[in-house]
């Protein structure tokens, strides 16, 4: 699962609220070297929630220095463009689980596949 | 034999009719070109075509080969099998166009049954016949095995005269009576008590046959139980397996009395019909004991050889390449069943026909078919032995059928303006995860190990079901869900699955839905997935050459279509209303290739490969090969050229594991069915180089009638059906949810 994917998931248990962001669990993490796209980073980051996004590579102790604020003119800045292309597109946590912030359910990661399936009672 | 024709041909003619007459002969003509490629010729032949004198009508041989002599000397009359017409070819030019002319608009009566006759020069006769079928592996015709003294013995040691009695546990069936000696078989388990021996053993005039089996090495052990089935004409008994563990593998079955046709199903929807004459011995073993169903439709009439001089008759018991049928009336037939009951539990190289490996055992094969779900948990569980469970098992397979995005699913997604979020719901192997590179596309699946595969190939993906997908409300600017929602079972979860996806989207953003129609011909075009019929008969050793689209029966189907008159073949438009579900609530399966008569059913996946198939597909190889090596590259790549042809596969919906370029498949499923164990060495008739067997597995789908898909979206709040449309056997529908104001 890589932090774009992580971004976008939310816990969907029934009964929760807030279900994002989902807190991860990783005993593997890989980071991968991707063909960097800074056209296409540029224009991913206004889906993103830039807060999850930090923290979610902070936790994995991916961070670095990304500034926990979105800043401005980041089109041209290749060099912010470059850690949000590592982050969102390099790491990837191959083995662990994904929490639900609120109901503490857990997801499993394998292989760096994220399972959301729930069970009946749980829809 | 001028008499013939006054009794048979009704030879009044008015002349205000002959305009309707020719009319009728140009539509039949018409008809013929377009369902079944015959051209008519303008000028005379020697050759006519005989549109209404087919044996698909309930036309036999002998009455309309006798109204045709009247006219000149024939040289041959062919009737290929099913079809609602024959060819017949004259000495002479003359004779043809006498019987053009007296014969053309005259009712021929037959039986019952009288058709109007049209008749059409053609340059030549066209009916090819193929290639001769093969029977089932394992599957023995011995003919004349007792000799008629024999016959007559055995007839007379088999006592009816008492209706039921417990010594030989005779019952009379609804289609049949039937009487057991050794053992009895009790239909409401389909097994035998093999603790409870019947008083009655084999009758003694059974054994010089029996020990003629095993000299002759058709059996190796004698047989300890008899079932004696007596149909009358008219009877039969539904396709069945021989219950596994109640009988070792062979099976031997005496036919005396009237000759019958049986007709042997593969649980991929092949059938071959064996006639049996009166006097022959059948024997089964392998494959054609284990996992072809056996069966005789009850009818009054079988499609049999037309007996004649210059060959042996019974040359070729399988019907499936005789163009020279003709019909036989059915008397009282006799079988004598000898089986030897097993005490281990079976170990057959069948297991998806095997109840001692799992298998539901059950008087006819597909396994026991699932009814529609009537409450919410029936339908989970439906759709997770029928959906979730088969494509986790079928996944590599199916993924190697699936690599060729869809034109009209690359149109929509090309026009996403870059850096739009996409998720596809429902992603399988990912094949339009990558379609367009500018987006940031997401895909999920139920099936983790179509996942997996999404995962390989550098795609993000996770594990999710589509009523429940795990992403925030309002974070996609495009969501499709290709060939999924029909595998829901009801019509609220199919509902919920519009729901969601439509949560997902940002005002303004936009869904493509596709669904399988249960239309797969629409404006007159048949999809892809019922053009690709020819391939798939020659697989499934089909008896007919064609798929007649007039007939809505499955291909395959032996029994005569009385009622297909050329004149009004035609498919009635439109109304869909009479479209049923089967009466008893269980869940039909569907034939592969042919048209649905059912909106709820089960699609066998097959995964057999193996050399045969790839020799069979190789034919049109070449261009389908280049376009292999570059579907490889599709998923990494934008929609290329190439799959936007209109050559490329046929829909999204297009379901059969039997994908044009399977070939691609073979390394998979060859890897699979050699890991499975081989049939007993004893069992196999025929070289291993034949096709081996491998699980079928079945899915559930519920085919969306016109209409359906935007009935079903227009129950969804907040959201605009732009557009809906048919696409090669698919309904498709774009809806775009409202912008808030």
């Amino acid at each position: 699962m890589k932090l774009l994917t992580h971004n976008m998931l939310t816990s969907h248990v029934k009964g929760v609220s807030k279900g994002y962001p989902l807190l991860i669990k990783a005993t593997e993490v890989k980071v991968n070297e991707v063909e960097f796209n800074p056209k296409f980073v540029s224009r991913m980051i206004p889906k993103l929630e830039w807060g999850a996004l930090v923290q979610a590579a902070e936790g994995l102790g991916q961070r670095q220095d990304l500034p926990g604020e979105l800043v401005s003119d980041y089109e041209q800045n290749d060099d912010f463009l470059k850690k949000v292309h590592r982050v969102l597109l390099e790491v990837e946590v191959m083995e662990g689980c994904l929490q639900c912030p609120e109901s503490g359910r857990e997801f499993p990661i394998s292989k760096g596949i994220p399972n959301m399936l729930l069970n009946e009672d749980e829809v | 034999m001028d008499s013939y024709v006054e009794n048979n041909v009704n030879a009044v003619r008015r002349s205000k009719e002959e305009k309707k007459v020719l009319k009728k002969q140009i539509k039949a003509s018409h008809t013929l070109l377009k369902h079944e490629g015959i051209s008519t010729a303008a000028q005379p032949t020697k050759s006519l075509v005989v549109a209404n004198g087919g044996l698909g009508n309930g036309i036999s041989r002998e009455e309309l080969s006798a109204a045709l002599k009247d006219m000149g000397e024939v040289e041959s009359l062919v009737m290929p099998p099913h079809k609602p017409y024959a060819f017949v070819t004259y000495r002479s030019e003359e004779s043809a166009r006498t019987a053009q002319v007296k014969l053309n608009g005259q009712t021929l009566q037959c039986g019952e049954n009288s058709v109007t006759l049209y008749l059409s020069y053609v340059e030549s006769v066209t009916y090819e016949e193929e290639a001769s079928v093969p029977l089932p592996e394992g599957l023995i015709l011995v003919e004349d095995f007792v000799s008629p003294e024999e016959e007559a013995a055995l007839l007379t040691a088999i006592d009816w005269s008492s209706t039921n009695d417990d010594i030989t546990a005779q019952k009379a069936l609804k289609h049949r009576r039937v009487k057991h000696y050794g053992f009895e078989f009790r239909y409401d388990n389909n097994n035998v008590d093999k603790d409870k021996p019947l008083p009655a053993g084999l009758p003694e005039q059974c054994l010089p046959l029996l020990d003629r089996c095993i000299r002759n090495g058709h059996i190796s052990i004698m047989p300890d139980q008899l079932t004696v089935n007596q149909y009358e004409s008219g009877q039969g008994i539904p396709p069945h397996v021989d219950t596994h563990s109640a009988f070792e593998d062979t099976i031997l079955s005496l036919s005396l009395g009237a000759k019958i046709v049986m007709e042997f199903r593969h649980p991929d929807g092949g059938v071959v019909a064996v006639v049996l004459p009166g006097r022959s011995l059948l024997v089964m073993k392998g494959e054609s004991r284990y996992l072809w169903t056996h069966g005789i439709t009850p009818r009054k009439f079988d499609m049999v050889p037309a007996c004649d001089p210059q060959s042996p008759a019974h040359a070729r018991p399988d019907l499936g390449t005789h163009s020279n049928l003709t019909l036989s009336k059915r008397g009282t037939r006799t079988s004598f069943t000898f089986r030897k009951i097993r005490h281990d539990p079976c170990r057959c190289a069948f297991p998806s026909a095997c109840d001692s490996q799992g298998a539901p055992s059950a008087p006819s094969l597909p396994p026991s078919p699932p009814t529609l779900p009537c409450c919410r948990a029936d339908a989970a569980r439906l759709e997770e032995e029928y959906v979730h469970r088969v494509y986790d098992a079928i996944a590599p397979h199916f993924s190697s059928t699936r690599h060729s995005p869809w034109p009209r699913v690359c149109h929509f997604l090309t026009l996403l303006p870059p850096g739009s979020a996409l998720a596809d719901v429902g992603c399988g192997n990912g094949k339009y995860l990558g379609v367009n590179p500018d987006v940031i596309a997401v895909g999920c699946d139920r099936s983790s190990a179509l996942v997996q595969i999404c995962a390989e190939r550098g795609f993000h993906a996770f594990v999710s079901d589509a009523l429940s997908v795990p992403l925030r409300t309002e974070s996609c600017d495009a969501c499709i869900s290709i060939a999924v929602i029909h595998h829901f079972s009801t019509q609220e979860r199919r509902l919920a699955a519009v729901r969601e996806l439509v949560r997902l989207l940002k005002p303004g953003g936009r869904a493509l839905i596709y669904v399988w129609a249960f239309e797969q011909e629409y404006n007159k075009q048949k999809s892809k997935y019922l053009k690709d019929t020819n391939k798939e008969n020659h697989n499934n050793h089909s008896p007919t050459k064609n798929t007649s689209e007039d007939s809505q029966e499955p291909r395959g189907k032996s029994s005569i279509h009385v009622s297909s008159h050329l004149e009004d073949s035609c498919r009635p438009d439109g109304s869909m209303s009479d479209v049923s579900k089967v009466s008893d609530g269980k869940l039909s399966v569907h034939t592969n290739r042919t048209a649905f008569n059912t909106q709820d059913l089960l699609v066998p996946w097959h995964l057999k490969e193996g050399k045969k198939r790839e020799d069979e597909e190789s034919g049109d190889s070449g261009k389908k090969d280049k376009r292999k090596d570059k579907s490889k590259k599709v998923s990494s790549s934008s929609c290329s050229a190439s799959s936007l042809s209109p050559k490329s596969d046929p829909g999204p919906g297009f379901d059969s594991n039997i994908s044009s370029e399977s070939r691609l498949d073979t390394s998979d499923a060859t890897h699979i069915s050699d890991s499975k164990p081989s049939p007993n060495s004893d069992t196999t008739q025929t070289s291993s180089s034949t096709v081996k067997s491998a699980p079928v597995f079945h899915r559930y789908y519920h085919v969306f009638q016109q209409g359906e898909l935007e009935q079903l979206c227009g129950q969804v709040a907040g959201v605009t059906v732009q557009s809906s449309y048919h696409d090669q056997g698919n309904w498709c529908i774009i809806l775009e949810k409202d912008r808030l104001e």
